[in-house]
This record gives C-alpha cells, structure tokens and sequence, in this order.
C-alpha cells in the first residue's frame, strides 16, 4: 500500500489541516516510509489467531446509567474562542 | 400489500424505499458520559468535559444504553451479537466537537430482524407484510447549531451531544408511502412497549432518513437518494411521494437520478438537493482505540430477555383469547400507552369485555371531545374500575354510569360519591317498581293489547316508560322480568 500526493492532499483537507506544496511531497515521502514499516507484518502468517483488541487482556468496563457529571456550562465555555450567552460561537455554517 | 404504481409517460413504476431510523434512548444519562440526558434544559448545561471532547477524556459506555439496544433487538426477533465494538466515524462540523462520531459500522451489536406490519393496525382484516431489519447499532448524537439568532455566527448548544441513539436500518423491502407510514408507527408502538425509545418524534426523539429508488416493476434497483431527518410520519410519506415522483420525472424526461442527500422541506412539499461536497461522505471510519470491544455475557442477555414485556401481536392474540373482539383487541394494542392504560384496569379487577367496550366508546368518546390524549385523561384507571365496578354490581344502571362519568370528567369527583350525593342509586324496589307498570298499562290499554295480539316489538317501549317513571334508576333486569310477568 502507498499513497500518492493526491492521496496525501485529500487526507489533509479531510482533516482540516492546511499544507503547502513542499510539505505535502515530504509527506508523501514520510507516509509510504510508515505504510511500508507496517506492511513488513503482512509477512506473518495468522492464520487461525483471533484478532487482537488491547495489548493486556481486559474487558471493557460500564457505566451505570447515573447522571454524576455536566452541569459546568461555564468551565466548558472558559477555552470557547467565541460565545454568546450560554452558546459556543462559530462562524455560521449553513448549508 | 397494496400494490403503489407511479404512472409515468413510459408506464408504471414501483418504489423501492428503505428506512434508517434514529431513535434516542431512554436513559438518564449520556452514551459514554455522566452527564443529563434531560429536554429542555438551559443551553450548555448538560454537557460535561467528556462531551465537548477536552485533551483527555475517555469514553465509559453506559450500560442502561445497551441493555435497552438489545432488549428492542430482542422485540424484532434479531440476532444478538454478543460480540460488538464501537468505530469513530471522522467528519468535521461544528456540532461534532470530537471530530468523529463513535458509532458502530463494522460490528453492531443487533443483527438481522423483522417487523410485521399492517396497513391499518386496528383493522384485524388488514393485509400484513414483513419488513426485514438489517441491523441496529448505537451511535453518539450530535449538538445543536442555531443559525439564526446572529448575522455572522451560528450558536451550538451541546446538550444533546453524546445522547444514546439507536439507528434502526429496514431491509428496502418497502414499496409505498402507506407501508413506510405503517413501518414506522409499528417501530414507535414497539420501542414504547419496549420503553426503550419514547418515540416523540416532535422532540426528536425518533427522526428517520428515507433512502427511495424507483424501477420498472421487477427490473433492476435504480440509484437511490437519501433524505435526511425527517421528523414525523405524514411529512415522510410527503417526501416519498414527492422523491419518487421527482426521480420518475427525470428518468423520463431523459435525465438520471444521482445518489445524493436531500432535504425535506415541509412547507413547499419538497425535497431539495444538500449540495454537499463530493467528499464530504468519505468517513475514514476505524475501531475506536479509546474503547474494548463490548462483550455481553449469558447473565446480561437472560435479563434483557426476562424485562421485555408482552408485546403487541402477542398482547392482542390474548386478548382475543379473553374474549374481545378482534377488532378491540387491535385498537387496544396498538398504541403502548393504550395497552398500559387498559391493563392497569383490568389489574383493578375491572371484567375485560366490561372494560374494553367502556375505554373505547365511553372513554376515548369524552377524550375526543376535549380533544385530550389518553396520557391527559381526567379520569385514571382507578377511578374508571369504581365506576365500572358500580355497575357489575348493580349499584347503578349503564344510562346512570354515563351520567356519573361526565360529571367524574367535569369535578374529579369519585363514582360513590356522586352515587351517594345525587341519590342515583340503582333500585330493586320491585314494588315500586310494580307500581309504575301497573300505571303504564292502565295509560296504555290499546299498546297492551297490541302486545298480546302479538306485537312483540313494544316490549322495549313499556321498559322505557318504566325506566322513565323510575327515573332511570331501577334495574333494568328486574323491570324486564316484572314487565313479562305483567304483561303475560
């Protein structure tokens, strides 16, 4: 598997990160080192072996259905770049 | 069922339509935070620092949430997996403060199931079709944006955000806005009985997108579009008549359908292209590494299935067996807060056919009037089994029963004591009684004799004049049995 510079430009506008025409061929580069690193452990043969989901054994643990958070409306706002009254302010999107 | 055929220039055409539905789930607190579920809150104030996504916090799943997931899994006969795992879904929007939302694509947690539908559910005559469910997975809602309370910013209000939905996918067995309409009452009566969805669909609790296709009859699925949260039952059977006339009108005209979002917009009666960008779907979804893989053992799925209550079809099939007529029976069921309503009379010991005839005419007749639902009714299940119980036991007559009833709907007063105070008791006075139709007959001789010569119709004219003389209080089995001694 690799990626090409279209690739590389789709992901970075996908994820809202902006990048110029030098640094998306030195990603090119960087990625496809990475995807190859990884690709060595298609080598292994696993058949039979059940997928593995965390590195220690461990289940997932639960909740129960408790309302023991929330209620901070000004802590969540404090980092806000901009709000008005009790909302988060964004530049309007509108579709 | 019925057979729904869109008359182009080119013939007839069939609708392929396949429902998602998101309906959000019951619980007091959020999918993986301990924050409010609760309506209506002041913006922002059931939001928590796991909600709105701050450097750190990690998602706890709420076990309620998918308890109540597999529990409705359970009411559609579906597959539950015991084996299931969350994936991030990657998209960028102002409502979404992870950047993702944690759903589950690859491994959801109910499989396949069905739904069987009716046309019209309290018609027991009518014809019935199986919709197959594809899967039912849980998923985070998304905050609220407001756009026009400024005119340079949208406002977001994260209170829903992290809400537990469960999106419900139909197979596209559907074929007509009449059997979408009926899919979705169906789903709403089951989640009710379920409890697991509250089904208010004017508060969003339930919200469906409408995938719709249209093709010559049996040939080749067409392209479909996909419109997107609508949020009531008669607007989604509008934006499939609308969508399906549309698409057969571009078709014809030369044109061909795109596979696209689309809006409904209730006011115009129409749905509208969202105009997105082309990529704006490529998801990049993968196995959330914030999260173990959810694994339910035997002692989880025993309980889930030992709280699921009796159902719909089974709930109707009893009360047929009880004696109701079928079509009782169907209107009883259908609706859960109906069924609850008419169980907790029959847990008053009220006799079922009593009852069932008394709910359905009486009451629904008076809560029509007010225009008031059953949840709004002046009169509860207690009061309603005293009053009933009055006439078992022939305290009072059935006439007297609905007087005393509307003046139970007007103060909130008690049967008995309305009884009491109005003197309104039934009487077994059979003298009395005797008395009045010794009257009747003496102002009545040609009638009489009518009725020996063989006339029986008139019988019920000497039991209502007696019945008048009595002021209605007399029992009528006695007034009968005094009134053919009588009247030999």
């Amino acid at each position: 598997m690799s990626v090409d510079k279209d690739t590389v430009n789709k992901i970075a506008r996908l994820s809202r990160i902006a990048i110029s025409d030098a640094e998306a061929d030195k990603m090119v580069g960087e990625l496809n080192g990475i995807l190859a690193w990884v690709e060595q452990l298609g080598e292994v043969d696993v058949t039979g072996v059940e997928p593995m989901t965390a590195v220690i054994a461990n289940k997932l643990r639960l909740r129960d259905d408790v309302v023991t958070d929330g209620d901070v409306r000004d802590k969540v706002l404090a980092n806000a770049p901009a709000k008005e009254g009790s909302f988060f302010g964004v530049p309007k999107v509108i579709e | 069922m019925s057979e729904y055929r869109i008359q182009g220039n080119t013939g007839a055409w069939e609708v392929v339509i396949g429902l998602e539905v998101h309906a959000q789930i019951t619980s007091e607190s959020k999918l993986f935070s301990g924050s409010s579920t609760g309506f209506g809150a002041e913006p922002n104030s059931h939001v928590s620092l796991v909600d709105t996504a701050m450097p750190g916090m990690l998602p706890v799943p709420n076990r309620e949430c998918l308890r109540q997931a597999v529990r409705t899994g359970m009411a559609i006969n579906a597959q539950i997996n015991r084996w299931s795992r969350f994936d991030r879904k990657n998209y960028f929007y102002a409502d979404l403060p992870q950047g993702y939302q944690i759903s589950q694509l690859y491994h959801p947690i109910v499989g396949e199931g069905e739904i069987e539908v009716t046309l019209n559910e309290k018609d027991p005559d009518s014809p019935t079709k199986k919709i197959g469910i594809e899967r039912i997975h849980v998923e985070q809602d998304a905050g609220k944006l407001m756009h026009d309370q400024h005119p340079t910013m949208s406002f977001v209000d994260l209170n829903r955000s992290g809400v537990a939905l469960m999106e419900i996918v139909s197979r596209p067995d559907i074929s007509s806005p009449q059997e979408a309409g009926a899919y979705l009452k169906k789903l709403r009566s089951i989640l009710r009985y379920v409890g697991s969805c509250d089904g208010n669909m004017e508060q969003g609790s339930m919200r469906a997108d409408v995938n719709v296709s249209v093709r010559k009859p049996g040939g080749e699925l067409g392209t479909r579009t996909e419109t997107k949260n609508v949020n009531s039952i008669r607007f989604m059977m509008q934006a499939i008549e609308y969508e399906a006339q549309r698409q057969v009108d571009l078709i014809e005209s030369g044109g061909a359908v795109v596979q696209e979002t689309r809006l409904f917009d209730p006011n115009k009666m129409e749905t509208r292209s969202m105009r997105s960008k082309e990529d704006a779907h490529d998801y990049r979804y993968f196995p959330d590494p914030d999260l173990l893989p959810v694994e339910l053992d035997d002692a989880f799925l025993e309980e889930c299935r030992a709280s699921l209550p009796e159902l719909p079809d089974a709930k109707r099939a009893r009360y047929e067996a009880m004696g109701l007529t079928a079509y009782n029976a169907a209107v009883l069921t259908a609706e859960a807060e109906t069924a609850f309503w008419f169980e907790d009379l029959l847990a008053q010991g009220v006799d079922a056919k009593q009852g069932s005839n008394w709910l359905m005419s009486e009451l629904f007749g008076a809560l029509n009037k007010m225009g008031k639902t059953l949840d709004e009714s002046p009169v509860n299940p207690k009061q309603a089994a005293e009053l009933l119980g009055l006439v078992a036991d022939g305290t009072i007559s059935g006439s007297i029963a609905k007087q005393v009833f509307e003046i139970m709907l007007e103060t909130g007063q008690a049967a008995s004591a309305i009884v009491e105070e109005k003197g309104l008791k039934q009487t077994n006075d059979t003298g009395a009684i005797e008395a009045e139709i010794a009257k009747i007959m003496a102002a009545n001789e040609d009638k009489v004799a009518e009725y020996r010569s063989g006339k029986d119709k008139l019988f019920g004219f000497f039991v209502g004049q007696t019945m008048k003389a009595m002021q209605g209080k007399a029992n009528p089995q006695i007034i009968n049995d005094l009134l053919k001694k009588a009247l030999g």
